[in-house]
């Protein structure tokens, strides 16, 4: 390849935030056609990197130094109209919320027509045509009205496809993608990830593919750049870091994804502590959200409920704590039956399920310290003094591997894998023997995600508690559970002991699910597909 | 200069130096006032004197005596009027966000009939009918100005009870006064505030209104909208009575939305910020 066909240069780029260096010394170069994935933790400085590109900071940030060269260009240095005219038909943004980032009250031919248009580079037909070609080529269903439709009346991943319908619109040399499948569901994941592949190929361009996720960013890229507090720890091939990182923190981050399974079989008999059978529910106005599910945990037990949005798992937490009263069915709790509204149960039987959250900032009181927050449930259920709450609040922090000096903190004080830490201890703080789950490490980057579910295995060896947990995620289910169901359109498709649900035969859907886990390989992505076709 | 690591700035200060004077004023009138407000000492419409800083009024009372006692009736007044309100409509707003279902439903359909007479016209009709005491006038007032409180306290609470650790309390069994006054009340505090103060300006001029209009604070006390009403028709003889109450009512609503509006951009700024 020749010198002319780098479409951009970045060279020592710092990004500051005030005193704070949110990125530093960066540099990379992208040629015509090439994908660098970006990879890293939350405030890895991935997306200031993205937006860079553009020539855009959020709010309070600055570009501190360095280059950024499109085309022979330095853009840093360009006006306040020359930005404007790179934005969109040089370099276009592709952002990870696409149901937040559409107009709700416009089509989508309006906003994806909108960039060619207002550049004065097409006519008002020319750029629908446009639009049909792009949907057709991201496969939206009936690409000639597709765009007629407002954003609220398509799914998911075709407003996701869509929007890179918008951002190819005005043809740009560089595409931004930032995490733009982290939202959607492994099977849709697939079809979105495929679909961007495709169209990259087909227009060669350039591409920045922003992600935490090294799996998904193996399937799409030719380079991949390793970063952490905003500095760069590694940039190689794709093959090369994938199969001979060289720094620790990315061999940890590789390691972490082709673990081996390591199945907990559990031989604790005994009666049922939970049993949830034949249970009915909805929300006011909508079909069944829950339809005849039925399940049993017992003592020690972790019994994984696995299923994408919408298949009803959360619905399900919320029927068994009682936030949701069922219309059918009969929940017990070892042997009692439990009312159907939270109202109607005992404070004992309150005691006894507690429930972990995926966003532990708002499962947090921000008001409160961590003595308030674990304390509470001890001094609410068995009414200890100040004394002995504060004592047994340090032994929880101890047991969660947290310093006791953070009893007087506040959650803002806290990372987000030492707030779910608290929310654990609360819920452990009152004795309970049924936690139920929601998702808890979703929302925590991949390394921190793992020390807390080694966390939650620990305890349950040490206090038998057992779980109900509630995830999309099957590589956690393999490491963390005994038992699975697998949820779709409210109903159990699949259950029983993991070994059995993941090992052939599967039942159709287990399959799809399985077969849509992102693998650490380069080819992946084709394997799947042509299995598909 | 800084209050909680917060910059304050100008208007903010000069605000807080108003509501500081006017407070003083109110709580140190009997010591302050040279004369009783119901005494008379000199002749109707005295002109300002070395005796008589501020002039006489129409019946020979000292004006600046009854400026003061004045204060202490008019802000004594719009404070209990405004915390009462504040306090029945934080409860209630509360109470129909967490509660939802029929209580909600209840609780908002009366405030709408209420809110949809206006308030003005409500109060003339309670307060003929029940006489114009002073504790009738303050919970006939505050009921009225609840009724935009709990529009607040139920819009703010809808969002907090909406939060995981607010549905964590009730998980616990936690009863209605704990969430109202240990999950949703802090992170409902700085809004609250900032609509206090500008609550307890409008139920300031409420006051003064009434009085004007004769069914507020009853003679021969002093409160600063009915000595707007008595002196008024001096105003075109070149008296400058009526310029005082009026300018106190004025400066102090000013003062207090200086203060006010200073809240609420350190609240838009967010939690903690020093910028």
């Amino acid at each position: 390849m020749s010198v002319s066909d780098i479409v951009l240069e970045v060279d020592r780029l710092r990004v500051a935030a005030g005193a704070a260096v949110l990125v530093d010394d960066v540099s990379f170069t992208l040629r015509r056609g090439a994908v660098i994935g970006l990879i890293g933790e939350s405030g890895a400085g991935k997306t200031t990197i993205g937006l860079a590109c553009l020539g855009y900071t959020r709010n309070g940030c600055a570009i501190a130094g360095g280059r950024i060269v499109f085309r022979g260009q330095d853009i840093l240095t360009l006006s306040a109209a020359g930005r404007r005219a790179l934005r969109g038909p040089g370099v276009a943004y592709i952002a990870q919320s696409a149901a937040a980032s559409f107009n709700p009250a416009m089509t989508l031919f309006e906003q994806v027509c909108e960039i060619p248009v207002r550049h004065g580079l097409m006519t008002a037909a020319a750029a629908r045509a446009v639009a049909v070609g792009l949907f057709r080529e991201l496969d939206l269903p009936d690409p000639e009205n597709f765009g007629r439709r407002y954003p609220h009346q398509v799914s998911g991943g075709q407003l996701q496809r869509a929007m890179a319908a918008m951002a190819m619109a005005a043809r740009p040399d560089i595409l931004v993608f930032d995490e733009p499948t982290t939202a959607l569901d492994v099977t849709t994941q697939v079809e979105v990830l495929a679909a961007f592949r495709k169209l990259i190929r087909e227009h060669r361009t350039a591409a920045i593919y922003i992600t935490h996720d090294l799996a998904v960013v193996a399937q799409i890229a030719d380079d991949i750049m390793v970063l952490r507090h905003g500095r760069m720890i590694e940039h190689g091939t794709a093959e090369q870091i994938l199969q001979a990182p060289r720094e620790d923190y990315t061999r940890r981050l590789v390691a972490e994804r082709v673990r081996g399974h390591s199945f907990v079989a559990r031989a604790d008999g005994g009666a049922a502590l939970l049993s949830v059978r034949d249970v009915v529910a909805s929300y006011a106005t909508l079909p069944r959200v829950i339809d005849g599910v039925s399940l049993e945990v017992r003592r020690g037990d972790t019994l994984a409920v696995v299923g994408e949005s919408g298949s009803g798992k959360s619905t399900l937490a919320r029927v068994i704590t009682g936030l949701l009263p069922r219309e059918a069915g009969e929940i017990r709790l070892g042997g009692e039956v439990l009312s159907a509204g939270l109202g109607g149960r005992t404070l004992e039987q309150k005691r006894r399920v507690q429930m972990i959250y995926q966003m532990p900032d708002v499962a947090l009181n921000p008001h409160q310290t961590v003595l308030d927050i674990i304390g509470r449930p001890i001094g609410f259920y068995f009414g200890r003094s100040r004394g002995e709450i504060r004592a047994r609040v340090l032994e929880l922090l101890r047991m969660m591997d947290l310093p006791e000096s953070f009893i007087d903190r506040t959650p803002g004080e806290l990372s987000g894998g030492q707030k779910q830490r608290v929310g654990i201890a609360r819920a452990l703080a009152a004795e309970p023997d049924l936690i139920v789950c929601d998702e808890v490490t979703s929302a925590l980057d991949q390394l921190v995600g793992e020390e807390i579910l080694l966390l939650l295995k620990r305890l349950q060896e040490e206090l038998g508690v057992a779980y109900l947990f509630i995830t999309h995620d099957l590589g956690v289910v393999k490491r963390i559970a005994n038992k699975v169901a697998v949820m779709l359109k409210g109903q159990i498709v699949a259950g029983g002991e993991t070994e059995t649900v993941f090992a052939p035969p599967f039942h159709s859907y287990t399959a799809l699910l399985l077969s849509s886990v992102p693998e650490m390989r380069g080819d992946w992505l084709d394997e799947v597909l042509a299995r598909r076709l | 200069m800084r209050l909680y690591g917060h910059r304050v700035t100008w208007p903010a200060a000069l605000g807080m130096v108003i509501i500081a004077v006017n407070l003083m004023g109110a709580i140190g009138a009997p010591w302050l006032a040279p004369f009783d407000q119901a005494e008379v000492v000199c002749e109707a419409w005295d002109d300002p004197s070395a005796a008589h800083w501020l002039g006489c009024d129409n019946l020979g009372r000292d004006l600046l005596s009854r400026l003061l006692f004045g204060a202490r009736m008019s802000i004594g007044l719009s404070l209990l009027i405004t915390t009462l309100s504040f306090s029945i409509g934080i409860v209630a707003g509360f109470t129909a966000a967490i509660a939802k279902g029929w209580v909600d439903t209840a609780l908002s359909r009366a405030v709408d009939l209420m809110l949809a007479m206006p308030s003005l016209i409500f109060a003339f009709v309670v307060l003929s009918v029940l006489g114009t005491d002073i504790p009738v006038l303050v919970v006939t007032l505050a009921c009225l100005d609840s009724t935009r409180v709990f529009r607040l306290s139920r819009a703010l609470a809808m969002n907090i009870v909406a939060l995981e650790y607010v549905e964590v309390a009730r998980l616990r069994g936690e009863g209605l006064w704990w969430i109202i006054t240990r999950e949703v009340l802090p992170a409902a505090r700085a809004p609250l505030i900032a609509e206090y103060g500008l609550r307890f300006s409008f139920a300031f001029l409420f006051v003064a209104a009434l009085s004007f209009l004769g069914l507020g604070i009853q003679p021969p006390d002093a409160d600063w909208g009915s000595m707007v009403r008595d002196y008024r028709d001096m105003i075109n003889l070149g008296v400058s009575a009526p310029f005082w109450p009026a300018g106190a009512i004025a400066v102090l609503t000013i003062g207090v939305n200086f203060v006010v509006d200073w809240l609420l951009a350190i609240q838009s700024r967010g939690h903690g910020e020093n910028a």
